[in-house]
């Protein structure tokens, strides 16, 4: 048997649960409905006045951004984790740590990427600002991957649990304030004709942040929920 | 040093140690509390502006030192067991997280009792409030996690995990929501240069934080030892300190 490089494995990996994903449409759209039906159901609850709308629009679609990937979380690792082949990654001679980032990109794909497709949609329906659009598309670009890795951390450590779902809300939502904050605060600034690159820096800085070490707790995680 | 390190961490050892020492902690407790409340309730003078009402930050204040104080502790904790497997760190870990988060209510009660007459209101969104009730999120959430899983070794090792990527995460956040602007007074004790606290209301604060501390360690003490006893009820130790009671 020849061995897998490195890189080899992380494509190989990125694209098996793409295949997984692709082969099961359904699962694709639910977030993408879930994040849409929120946004709907501002409107209707607070008034439809376009200026209080146009207002508050980064804040909604950010807050359901941040409910749609974290309810799409679950999928990271639920159907390894069940069919084994969680365990057989983990026994494999590659780093679980970068294991973890094929299938946290992989995830994102699905998830994250979407969102950016429906997103302007969503925000000229809200009346966003025109300007602000462009910013609302980077800010979506930069930010679901952060919330992909961090979340991967609460999934793991909730894995082997029945109940997990309310328990991974709680672990997960503090420690997503930050993103909400610079990604909402990007896009009203930008709103407001003002330059909203300080906030994108800051997204970025914990991007990388994010994408260097979350990996490590997450795969220092599976190890204990499979132990 | 490391010999003592390795002992006082053994169950049985810890358990009479923490017993013997609870008593004399109470004491100190006692002493550092009386004088501190004395000190700040009748001895230290009125603020001009603000009168009496004042007074509560010789509560809200050290409770809110306690809550981050606590959750650094937790992590340092998390450390321990991630490195060493250590069995009595585990307990401390997660005996603590229900005293940090009592005391980070403690901070967020008395903050909103003195925000009423102050500012008006009982709760404004202001950066430090909101840090405090995140941190309170992330206590309940350490807590959740660890009644969660039911193998109490596996949890103890789960909620480290958290409690290191929380203490990661607890400058960002706090840093994130100070970019709003802020209604919350600067803070007077932590200038090193001149403290901009007159030494009557100093002095009183920093007892009230030393009692608060020992309140810490003296609480900790006391459900370490009680969830030691319900860890280890089929050990020989306990087996032994209940035929002897």
């Amino acid at each position: 048997m020849n061995r897998l490089s490195l890189t080899q494995a992380f494509i190989f990996l990125l694209k098996r649960d793409l295949t997984l994903v692709f082969r099961n449409r359904g699962e694709l759209a639910n977030p993408l409905l879930f994040f849409v039906l929120v946004i709907t159901l501002f409107p209707l609850a607070i008034g439809a006045e376009p200026e209080l709308l146009s207002r508050i629009a980064p804040g909604i679609i950010w807050v359901a951004a941040l409910l749609a990937a974290m309810l799409s979380l679950d999928g990271i690792f639920r159907s390894d984790f069940e069919d084994g082949s969680l365990e057989q990654l983990l026994l494999s001679a590659h780093p679980m740590p970068v294991l973890v980032l094929a299938k946290v990109c992989a995830h994102w794909l699905v998830t994250g990427l979407p969102l950016l497709i429906i997103a302007p949609v969503l925000a000229e329906m809200l009346g966003m600002v025109e300007e602000a659009q462009p910013i609302l598309m980077l800010t979506i670009l930069i930010a679901t991957p952060v919330l992909s890795l961090i979340g991967s951390i609460g999934v793991a450590l909730t894995i082997g649990l029945r109940k997990g779902g309310i328990i991974l809300s709680l672990l997960v939502l503090p420690l997503y304030v930050p993103v909400l904050i610079f990604a909402a605060s990007a896009i009203e600034s930008s709103a407001m004709g003002l330059n909203a690159s300080a906030q994108i820096s800051m997204l970025l800085a914990f991007l990388f942040l994010a994408a260097s070490l979350s990996p490590w707790a997450t795969a220092a995680a599976l190890k204990m929920s499979m132990s | 040093m490391f010999l003592w390190f390795h002992k006082f961490g053994s169950p049985p050892h810890f358990y009479r140690i923490a017993g013997k020492w609870i008593p004399w902690l109470a004491a100190i407790f006692a002493i550092f509390l009386i004088s501190g409340l004395y000190g700040g309730l009748v001895l230290a003078p009125a603020d001009y502006q603000q009168g009496d009402s004042y007074r509560i930050i010789f509560i809200h204040v050290p409770a809110a030192w306690m809550s981050l104080f606590i959750y650094v502790a937790m992590a340092f904790c998390g450390v321990v067991i991630m490195v060493w497997r250590m069995k009595l760190a585990e307990v401390v870990l997660i005996c603590s997280a229900p005293i940090g988060a009592s005391f980070t209510f403690l901070a967020l009660a008395t903050g909103s009792l003195w925000g009423k007459p102050m500012w008006g209101t009982w709760w404004v969104w202001d950066a430090r409030l909101t840090s405090e009730l995140i941190l309170l999120f992330l206590y309940l959430g350490v807590i959740g996690l660890h009644s969660a899983i039911d193998d109490k070794r596996i949890a103890s090792r789960a909620v480290a995990i958290l409690a290191i990527v929380g203490v990661v995460n607890i400058p960002i956040i706090h840093y994130s929501v100070e970019w709003w602007q802020t209604l919350h007074q600067g803070p007077t004790v932590t200038k090193f240069d001149k403290p901009s606290i007159h030494w009557s209301m100093l002095l009183p604060l920093l007892l009230m934080a030393l009692a608060f501390q020992v309140y810490y360690v003296l609480a900790l003490f006391q459900s370490c030892r009680a969830e030691l006893l319900r860890r280890e009820r089929n050990s020989k130790w306990v087996d032994e300190l209940s035929r002897s009671q």
